[in-house]
């Protein structure tokens, strides 16, 4: 109770300091969450282009209705397949019409269908990357019925590079601005324990516990931690909102994300709080 | 209740106390003189613990210095009083908040505080200005409120370094008797100066006298030569 009524009354006693801390807190939590709303757009598009990832084996014409359904079957049966279409010719044509209509002169006046059946192969995403897809092509060019693989093979090294490229910078940058924001925080405490260097100062010659000198400062940076992250989260929308439709087509982050950066920047500032009144007990 | 036994205390480039031996009772009132680097703040801080000997052995009321652990050292300082010649009052609180603050911070329940710091503020002969900022007072004000937050825990020891060093003559006796009175009511009293004046007027305390870390006259031994 004590703590809690002084770490009120720290705020009361010195508001533009404390409103000094949020707003370091904040700017320095709002660099991450914009950092956030970037990484998760950047994952969403190679989502997406990832989810594109598709197998088509093309089939010999000759190929039995049951060589066929036992194809389906064996592919679909495999862990890193989720589904597996099977496209008839005349389907292929249909499509290929609906697809390409301005070639349907040319596809009404062919006497026979040229275009073969297929079946079109999907990952589970877990295995979707340039290694899974391979050993699932392969598997399926074994098969004496299967013509032909596509895959698309050089592109899918690419966006599978740049997705670990990605990978890597957001977790670099991540703990970077994680680190820098954890330092300003650390700072705005320690000017804070710095105006109020003469109360400590008091509170050891009165005999004050080193819990009851600690706790008001711990609450502090709790508060401060909320109040800084509370303010980037609106910061970031903010900016999220202002770029989203002008500038480009943007996605908001997942609600846990929000939830994490909340209770990340609530936890350290009462993290930094907790060092730099520590190593300031053990000086005094 | 006090006791120094052979203390030195050495910094890196000088040395504060060179052999220190004396005992102090509940209820004495001792001065500790000598000009200034004589060592009586070093024997002070080493009282409250602020500061641990290089050898030799510091005891009060019961806890030595070569083995207290630092959480007896906040229950210690609670029965040692402190006062010092720049009042070290927080400037943003009123006189009744800064003797609070001595209660509040020790844990005493809020219920009782309020009466307390009534009784000590009446005590120090300030109840009239309980509510004035620091700024609005005195320097014999101030050392008054500084007295009364010292007195806040019913210490076994009041330790006054200086404590009328920044104050006129007027107050000065002012504080003087009021230290006399907080003696009388049983609790010991070491006081640092160096205003010999006020040494020669209190024939009934004990005198020790530092002089480049050593104790060159003490009124007791000579009393009981």
């Amino acid at each position: 109770m004590h703590a809690l009524r002084e770490a009120l009354a720290a705020f009361r006693r010195a508001p533009l300091l404390t409103a000094l801390s949020a707003a370091m807190i904040g700017l320095s939590l709002l660099v991450v969450g914009l950092f956030g709303v970037a990484s998760w757009n950047v994952s969403r598009v190679l989502d997406d282009v990832e989810a594109r990832v598709e197998i088509v084996a093309y089939l010999r014409d000759s190929a039995s209705p049951r060589e066929v359904l036992e194809l389906q079957e064996a592919l679909a049966e495999r862990p890193d397949v989720a589904e597996v279409f099977y496209i008839t010719r005349e389907q292929a044509l249909e499509s290929a019409r609906r697809d390409m209509a301005e070639f349907d002169s040319i596809f009404s006046s062919l006497d026979s269908n040229p275009l073969p059946a297929s079946m079109e192969i999907r990952m589970v995403s877990a295995y979707r990357d340039a290694d899974g897809v391979r050993a699932v092509a392969a598997a399926a060019s074994e098969s004496p019925i299967v013509e032909d693989v596509r895959f698309g093979a050089d592109w899918l090294d690419k966006v599978f590079l740049l997705r670990k490229v990605a990978g890597a910078a957001s977790v670099v940058l991540g703990i970077t601005f994680g680190l820098v924001a954890a330092l300003i925080i650390g700072a705005a405490v320690r000017i804070s324990i710095f105006a109020r260097r003469e109360e400590i100062e008091i509170m050891h010659l009165v005999g004050a516990a080193d819990r009851f000198i600690r706790g008001p400062f711990l609450l502090e940076g709790l508060f401060t931690g909320i109040l800084g992250g509370a303010a980037a989260l609106g910061g970031t929308y903010f900016v999220y909102r202002v770029l989203s439709g002008r500038v480009v087509q943007l996605a908001w982050m997942p609600p846990e994300w929000v939830a994490l950066g909340l209770v990340a920047g609530a936890l350290l500032g009462m993290m930094a709080s907790a060092i730099a009144v520590r190593r300031y007990l053990r000086t005094a | 209740m006090i006791r120094f036994e052979n203390v030195v205390k050495r910094y890196a480039r000088a040395t504060a106390l060179d052999g220190v031996s004396f005992q102090l009772a509940k209820g004495d009132f001792c001065f500790l003189t000598g000009h200034s680097g004589a060592g009586k703040s070093t024997v002070l801080k080493l009282l409250h613990m602020a500061e641990r000997p290089t050898s030799g052995d510091v005891r009060v009321s019961g806890y030595s210095a070569s083995k207290v652990r630092r959480r007896d050292v906040a229950r210690l300082r609670r029965k040692i009083g402190y006062v010092f010649q720049d009042f070290r009052l927080l400037q943003d609180r009123s006189a009744a908040q800064n003797v609070a603050f001595a209660l509040e911070v020790t844990g005493v329940r809020r219920s009782e505080i309020r009466p307390r710091v009534a009784k000590l503020l009446g005590q120090v002969g300030l109840a009239a200005k309980s509510g004035a900022l620091p700024s609005q007072l005195s320097g014999g004000e101030q050392q008054r409120v500084a007295v009364a937050r010292a007195l806040a825990n019913d210490p076994l020891v009041l330790l006054a370094d200086e404590p009328t060093g920044n104050l006129d003559e007027r107050a000065t006796r002012g504080i003087f008797d009021l230290f006399r009175e907080i003696n009388a009511a049983g609790t010991a009293i070491v006081l640092a100066t160096h205003d010999l004046e006020l040494v020669r007027r209190a024939a009934f305390a004990r005198v020790l006298e530092l002089d480049q870390g050593k104790v060159v006259f003490d009124s007791a031994e000579r009393g009981a030569a």
